[in-house]
Order: structure tokens, then sequence, then C-alpha cells
């Protein structure tokens, strides 16, 4: 038998050619090539967007990152909305992970208003910080393995994480869409006997993660394709302003929790899972200890804070806030890594510019065009899934 | 950390001419420079004081003045600072210097640039290639000259009958009538 025919490492003489400009050569005429969309109504795509991918036999030679299919205009309705008309808008940039929006929106109000935020509300703040980071690792990690065709894991992810949703319904009203975090504290209390749910939620995460771990991490054939593809070199981290899992894959250990410590993360022990192989089971991994360290943050959040307080600071009508001239970036550490705010005041009623700087930006395009080339097909799904990608955060 | 900050403040000052000083808190400053030094100090900023991660660039449109400010954050990720470059540019045939050779991410930033402010970055890959809008025939859309409601109302045809609030001014007379 030719084994370049089943060899996923086949001969690079058959593929297209370089010009002087490191460019492929893709004569799609030749018949050699294949375009195909991948997207943006597909199974394997991570939200609503869609890849131009070009093909030669099973074999990616480039992609094209197309977003745009779900552009709802954000930063421009923040320029013609009054400061807290922003919040409610805010938050639905990315849809799995609303509660970073919340918090760097009204972080960059607070600095930039000097108010000061309640003790208790900061505390409360970081919990659904972590509650939401913790819901969405948990339909992440297994979707690790329902790229590559392990659907238990996933319907497994699905049941821990609404186990969450309940607790964000009783905390907040809402399942999806929390608006909790609003500029000057929260909305709300613990209800009561919370925090004795949560733990019993926290309790059967931890059993769930040792099947997890049996389910996909031991299996042969997610380590068989997983192991080893889809690699970031250390280079490219800053280069293509990678962060997150998937720079920590890489051995960097970054994580704004522990570089610029907001709310009370300094009170917090917790080291950042590290790795070196950075291919797409290491990335996998990386995360399921996420869910673990994210369990027993929210357990010593529970431990630490303080039983009642304060929940809003008193400002005036929030009808008629005028936010002083400047200008600041605000970051936070989502599921995906640095998820910052870079907002501009002229001291009106409405903000000059706000600018949200996802992860998913550098991630989707640049990084993503780079790593598809020469993965096979199949494994498209797989990669994106890996290097997370949420495209509501790209196209603001 | 502050201490790190104007020590790097005060060598860059020896190097270029900067115009404004902003401290917006202890990991964090904003420095303002002209239009002809700005990749030169962004470059000197990388190479020479280590602030490797280049954050993001954004664009705030500033119509009163007729100047876009252009702003580069950069990142010390061991010293765990923050710096923003400021650049001003003329919003008229807005064009500023290409970085995409600083940093692979660049190009993306510069392409959303082109198709929602219309700042040209001659050289810059794939400037032209529409990042979400493909078709569009109007001003780049994130011009504070472009009128969303206005736009709305010329593509899309209102529906007969419809009644729309302005949100403020009816939070207001529901919540707070008085005031």
């Amino acid at each position: 038998m030719n084994n370049k025919l089943i060899s996923l490492r086949a001969d690079r003489s058959l593929f297209p050619k370089e010009e002087p400009d490191g460019k492929l050569e893709i004569d799609l005429e030749s018949g050699k090539y294949i375009k195909v969309w991948h997207g943006p109504n597909h199974p394997g795509v991570t939200g609503n967007m869609s890849l131009e991918v070009t093909i030669c036999g099973d074999e990616v030679v480039e992609s094209k990152t197309h977003v745009g299919y779900l552009h709802r205009g954000f930063e421009k309705l923040f320029e013609r909305r009054k400061w807290i008309q922003c919040f409610p808008t805010s938050i639905r940039m990315c849809v799995p992970e609303p509660d970073s929006n919340e918090y760097n929106f009204a972080a960059s109000v607070e600095e930039l208003g000097n108010i000061e935020v309640p003790e208790y509300a900061q505390w409360l703040r970081m919990l659904t910080l972590e509650m939401a980071r913790l819901a969405i690792l948990l339909r992440v990690v297994p979707a690790h393995g329902g790229t590559m065709g392990l659907g238990l894991g996933v319907q497994w992810g699905v049941y821990l994480r609404d186990l969450l949703l309940d607790r964000f319904e009783e905390l907040t009203g809402g399942r999806v869409y929390h608006m909790y975090i609003i500029p000057g504290g929260v909305r709300g209390k613990l209800p009561e006997g919370f925090k004795s749910r949560l733990t019993e939620n926290l309790k059967l995460i931890d059993e769930f993660t040792v099947r997890i771990k049996k389910l996909m991490f031991d299996n042969a054939v997610f380590k068989k394709r997983a192991i080893g593809l889809g690699v970031i070199k250390p280079e490219w981290v800053y280069q293509y302003g990678i962060v997150g899992s998937n720079a920590r894959g890489a051995g960097f250990n970054l994580d704004v929790r522990k570089d610029y410590p907001y709310l009370f993360y300094d009170q917090i022990d917790f080291e950042p899972p590290v790795g070196h192989d950075s291919d797409v089971y290491t990335r996998a991994w990386l995360r399921l200890q996420d869910i673990k360290s994210t369990t027993d943050v929210l357990r010593q959040i529970m431990d630490k804070m303080p039983d009642d307080g304060e929940i809003r600071a008193k400002t005036l009508n929030v009808l008629h806030w005028k936010i002083p001239k400047g200008e600041t970036y605000i970051r936070s550490e989502s599921s995906r890594g640095e998820y910052g705010f870079y907002v501009v005041s002229d001291g009106g009623e409405e903000p000059r510019r706000i600018h949200l700087r996802g992860a998913s930006y550098t991630h989707g395009i640049p990084l993503l065009e780079k790593m598809l080339v020469g993965v096979n097909i199949s494994d498209i799904s797989a990669m994106m899934v890996s290097l997370q990608i949420c495209p509501p955060e790209i196209e603001r | 950390m502050v201490k790190i900050m104007q020590e790097i403040i005060e060598r860059i000052s020896k190097v270029f001419s900067v115009e404004e000083v902003v401290q917006q808190n202890n990991h964090q400053w904003f420095i303002t420079v002209p239009k002809k030094q700005a990749l030169e100090s962004v470059t000197y900023l990388r190479d020479r004081e280590g602030f490797v991660h280049f954050v993001l660039l954004s664009c705030a449109d500033w119509i009163e003045s007729g100047k876009f400010q252009l702003t580069y954050l950069l990142n010390h990720p061991v010293k765990k600072i923050d710096l923003g470059i400021r650049v001003f540019i003329d919003r008229e045939n807005a064009e500023m210097e290409s970085a995409h050779y600083l940093w692979e991410q660049i190009a993306t930033y510069q392409r959303e640039l082109y198709e929602m402010f219309g700042i040209n970055f001659p050289n810059s890959p794939r400037l032209t290639d529409p990042l979400l809008l493909e078709g569009w025939d109007n001003i780049p859309p994130m011009r504070r000259d472009f009128d969303t409601l206005k736009y709305v109302e010329e593509t899309y045809f209102p529906t007969p009958g419809r009644k729309s609030n302005d949100p403020g001014t009816y939070m207001k007379e529901k919540l707070y009538p008085n005031e």
C-alpha cells in the first residue's frame, strides 16, 4: 500500500509552492484545490463565523476568517447612549460569558467617575465572575472531545453548567444575561442557603471532573488526534497577542488575576495551571485543571467573604451621570484570558469611545488563519474549540 | 511601580517629543507623541524598554477638533505596567503609517480601522478586505458624523404606525418625572 495515501504528513512536494514573499501559489483552476466554507451554519464552528478554507486533498492550504454574521454595532451604540444605558448593551458582547463585560464596564465607569465600591459587593463580584468562568469551562472542556466524536462529555458539561445557571437564576433572576455587576456595586445579596447549594454543586462538579478525565483524556482516539495538533510556538505568544490558556499552554504564566490583582484576588491562594506542550491536548488538560482551580477559588471566596454588608455605593441619579474626562483600560481574566475595555470619556453624559479587547480578536483572525494551514480538514473544529473563539467579541 | 514608570517616561522624553503625560492609575499611563514619531516610539518601547505585549490599537473620533485619536496600548509583562501611546491625526484624508511589521496582530486592527473609520494604512496587508461590512457604500460607520438613525430610516422602510421613544426621555418620564 502506498503510505502517502493514508499519512497525515503527506509529501510536501504535492502541495502548492510558495512565492518569494511567502504567499502560497494557489491556482484554483488547476483542479488540485477546492474552496470550502466552514460555517457560519455548521455544528463545528464556535459561533456565528465562517472560515473560507482552501483544501488540497484533506489538508488545509489557506484559511480566511469571516465574521460579521452577528454584528450588532455595540461600540457605535455606546456613543449614542447614556452611561447607564450602555450597561445592558455591553454584557451582550460575549453571550456565553457576559459577566466579564459587566465587570469591565462597571469598573471602567467607577475608575473614571471615582466611585468607591463597598467591600461586600466586591466579594459578590468575585463570586459571580468565578461562577461564570466555571460555567463556560464546563461547556468548553468536554467540547474538545465533542469535536472528535465524544458527545457524552458535552452532555455532562451542559448538565453541570445548568446547575450553575440555576444558582445564577436565584441570585440575579437571569440564566444567561445576569446584569448583576452594575456600576457602583451589585444588584442584590445572596439568597438564604445559596452558599450551601453552591457548595453541593461544586462537589458534584469535582466528581464529574474525574469522569471527564477518564472519558476524554484517557481516550485513545482523543489522545491520538489531539496530541501534537495545533501547536502554538512560544515566540507567537506576543506576536499574536495570545492570552489565557492558549498562552499558558505554551509555558507563559499569564493570568490577569495574578498579574494585576483586582477585587480581592490577592487574598485568594491559587496557581493558574501552566503547560508546555502547547497542543490541543495540553490546552484541554489545562482547562480541566482550571475547573478544579476555580472550584477551589469559589470555596475560598465563600469562606472569606463577609456575611453581610453594603452592596451599592451611593451615587447620583444614574440618568444624570457625567463621567469626568479621561481614559482607562480595565482588564479582567475571562475563561479565554485577558478581557479588557478601553474607555474614553469626554466628560459628557455619553461615552466618547468604548473598545472591547477580547481574546478571540487575535485568536480568531490572525492566529487561526496561520494555525489552520497544514491541518487536516476534520481537525478544524477541534482547533477552533481549542483556541476558544467567541465570535461576538470579534465583531462588537 | 510609579517610580519605574517615571524613569521610563523620562528616558523616552529624551528621545522623542512627548507632548502630554497622564497617569491613569498606579500601573497605567498615557503619553501623547507627534504623528511622525509614533511608530518610532512604539518600536523603541518594544525593543528597548520591554513593552512586548501589544494590547490593542483603538481610535476615538474627536470630530469637534477634526482629529482622530489613535491609541497604541502596550503592556510590559514583567514589570506589569501599561503605556498608551496617543497620536492625533487629521480626520480629513486620515492616514497613518502601518505598524503591521511590529506585531503580526496589528494588520487586523488596521483593517478594522480602515473599514470603520476610513483611516488609511499604506502597505498594510489585506487592508481593503472587508472585515464585517461586505458591500458597504456609505461613509465609514464608526465616524461620529455617520447618523445611524438616518441610515436605518433610509435603508429599512419604517413600519407604518410604529411609535418609538427615546429611552432616556422615556425612563425619566416614568421614573423621575419631577427631576
